[in-house]
């Protein structure tokens, strides 16, 4: 009896685990044969579409796909954010049909950058933000990153206020840190400071502690919290970007593995289209792909 | 006929009756237990693999990750030291406890022992909603006013160790409050009457006899606490800083295993090195928390109650 009564909670088990993972693939397959049949069928776009990956781009592909839903109702896209790397993995998993990532496939490591096909949908424009009571306004290259080095650590050294410097960094993986580091500080190494993940934290560090220096997406620059530099006399601004003469810019990507079919190519076909371009990018602070007169390798390598 | 039938009819509703509620339930108790073994044993196994692979697969020396106390994932060379991380953890456990221990014990004290009736009817409660308050609420408060406290008080950027041990102290006073107020509680009464029998006074009561009495009890409640404080990451990722290096003082940035874990997690690619020591991170943290396990066995098999 009790042997049988194990045996019995072990099938029990397998059968819940193999539920769960068929129920899972199941969906998958229905979407994917939505998204042909319908495609061929007429205009109106439907099925199913799983989008996952950069927190930074959520707000824009999110704001995107409730539009397309509303003129699409039959198509039913989610948008999930869980960090660039979560969205390339799975992407080249297979596990979601597209996934949005702030840095190239080649720059990280363990993923595939061949198999999968990049689509840059906008830029964002970075800068350094700082706490409004340390007086500088504009910083040379060479300042911000003996700054961040450590190697100034007096507001007063670089012409501002008497007031120590305090370093507010993102994680080693993030990719605006890598941005930063790549176009803002030429590769330079940060020194240790504060480290926070979320772009609202940042800012709100930022703004309450004096000294503070850190950086940040143009689009958290919404009010006088916190002091926006310019770079070189360059102001971080999104023509400037454009323009090609602000360094600090990354492309969003969104990752399909293989050339996008059905719902995935309808909808990221809408996302490069003048109405998101025009609308939903530059309300949400980022530059539209379409505008940028300079463009980027993989490389960093500017053209 | 129709008595016959009737009578069939019924042993077999009986038989149904007697049977089968029971075998359901044999089934349905012994299939809870066995999902939870089931998924212990597999949340071991999988994270003893991830973290490992570190070692196996991507060659980074395990002393190196146990003793440097560099972490540079994204160097030209990259160093993986997880010192700064365990010290972290350990140093605001440790604190938490420090903090929380002598409240909690204090508070349950005074819930069973002085004032049964008030304590039952205020201090339980709030202690309650202590409980029921989100972590990410904690350290939200913590960031609003606790951080800027510290900075404009004590001195320093406000991040650090002091205000993690504070926000998490506070998140593990309910464990430890309701833990030893149901040690304190379970002490049988003759305990109390026989010492004042003997013309002891409350305190000395409490003091000489009730605390010794329940003393495996209320370490366990610390250990608990202890735990619980080891594992948290959301509230403590907020306030503490999570700077890479060791901290020279209370007030300077630090990071634990948990905030180092939770700040990279998304960023990283599944099978990266950077991904495989965070696994490793998990892994130290899994080790201690049966650690601590293995305390809590060995505190309850002393209990002398």
């Amino acid at each position: 009896m009790k042997f049988k009564g194990l045996m019995l909670m072990l099938v029990m088990s397998f059968v819940l685990v193999f539920a769960a993972a068929c129920g899972n693939n199941n969906g998958g397959n229905n979407a994917g044969n939505n998204e042909g049949t319908d495609e061929n069928a007429g205009g109106e776009a439907s099925g199913q579409l799983v989008i996952s990956g950069s927190s930074a781009m959520q707000p824009l592909v999110a704001a995107a796909a409730e539009q397309f839903m509303e003129e699409n109702p039959n198509a039913d896209i989610q948008v999930q954010a869980g960090g660039s790397g979560t969205g390339l993995s799975q992407v080249s998993e297979g596990a979601v049909e597209i996934g949005n990532s702030d840095v190239f496939a080649e720059e990280k490591e363990g993923i595939p950058a061949d198999e999968l096909v990049d689509h840059k949908v906008a830029v964002v424009g970075m800068t350094a933000a700082v706490h409004p009571e340390v007086g500088v306004e504009d910083l040379s290259k060479e300042d911000l990153i003996k700054i961040f080095t450590g190697e100034v650590t007096n507001w007063k050294e670089v012409g501002g206020a008497d007031q120590e410097i305090t370093l507010v960094n993102r994680p080693d993986s993030s990719g605006t840190r890598a941005t930063f580091v790549k176009f803002g500080l030429d590769g330079a190494t940060p020194a240790e400071g504060i480290t926070e993940d979320s772009s609202n934290t940042v800012k709100k560090i930022i703004s309450e502690t004096p000294g503070a220096i850190g950086y940040l997406a143009f689009s958290y620059f919404t009010d006088d919290s916190v002091t926006k530099l310019s770079i070189d006399g360059v102001e971080a601004s999104d023509e400037n970007v454009q323009k090609g003469e602000f360094p600090i810019w990354a492309y969003e990507h969104s990752y399909t593995k293989g050339e996008p079919e059905g719902l995935a190519k309808t909808f990221l076909d809408y996302l490069m289209s003048d109405e998101v371009q025009n609308n939903i990018v530059p309300e949400q602070g980022y530059i539209a792909a379409s505008k940028m007169e300079v463009e980027r390798d993989a490389e960093g390598n500017q053209k | 006929m129709t008595n016959q039938s009737e009578a069939v009819k019924e042993r077999l509703v009986k038989k149904k009756n007697k049977r089968s509620p029971e075998f359901r339930g044999k089934v349905i108790i012994l299939g809870s237990a066995g999902v939870i073994i089931i998924a212990a044993i597999a949340i071991t196994l999988f994270l003893t693999s991830k973290g490992l692979q570190t070692f196996i697969a991507n060659g980074v020396s395990p002393i190196e990750f146990l003793t440097s106390t560099n972490w540079r994932p994204t160097d030209e060379n990259p160093v993986y030291g997880a010192v700064p991380f365990i010290f972290g953890s350990f140093a605001v456990t440790l604190l938490a406890a420090l903090f929380a221990a002598p409240l909690g014990i204090g508070s349950a004290i005074f819930m069973t022992e002085i004032a049964r009736k008030w304590g039952q009817k205020f201090l339980q409660p709030v202690i309650e909603i202590l409980v029921g308050i989100p972590s990410v609420v904690y350290g939200f408060i913590g960031l609003t006013v606790i951080v800027p406290f510290i900075r404009d008080h004590i001195g320093g950027l406000g991040f650090g160790l002091l205000a993690g041990t504070i926000v998490v102290g506070i998140m593990i006073l309910p464990t430890v409050t309701s833990i030893a107020a149901d040690a304190m509680r379970s002490l049988p009464q003759n305990l109390r009457d026989a010492s004042y029998a003997i013309g002891a006074t409350r305190w000395q009561t409490i003091y000489r006899v009730l605390i010794p009495a329940a003393l495996p009890s209320l370490l366990t409640a610390i250990v608990l606490g202890m735990a619980r404080a080891f594992g948290e990451a959301l509230a403590v990722q907020m306030v503490i800083g999570n700077a890479r290096n060791l901290p020279d003082s209370l007030v300077e940035p630090a990071a634990t295993l948990t905030t180092i874990i939770t700040l990279n997690m998304g960023h990283t690619t599944f099978g990266s090195v950077e991904n495989n020591v965070l696994w490793s991170l998990g892994l130290i943290l899994l080790v201690m928390s049966y650690i601590f396990i293995v305390i809590i066995r060995f505190l309850s098999a002393r209990r002398k109650v």
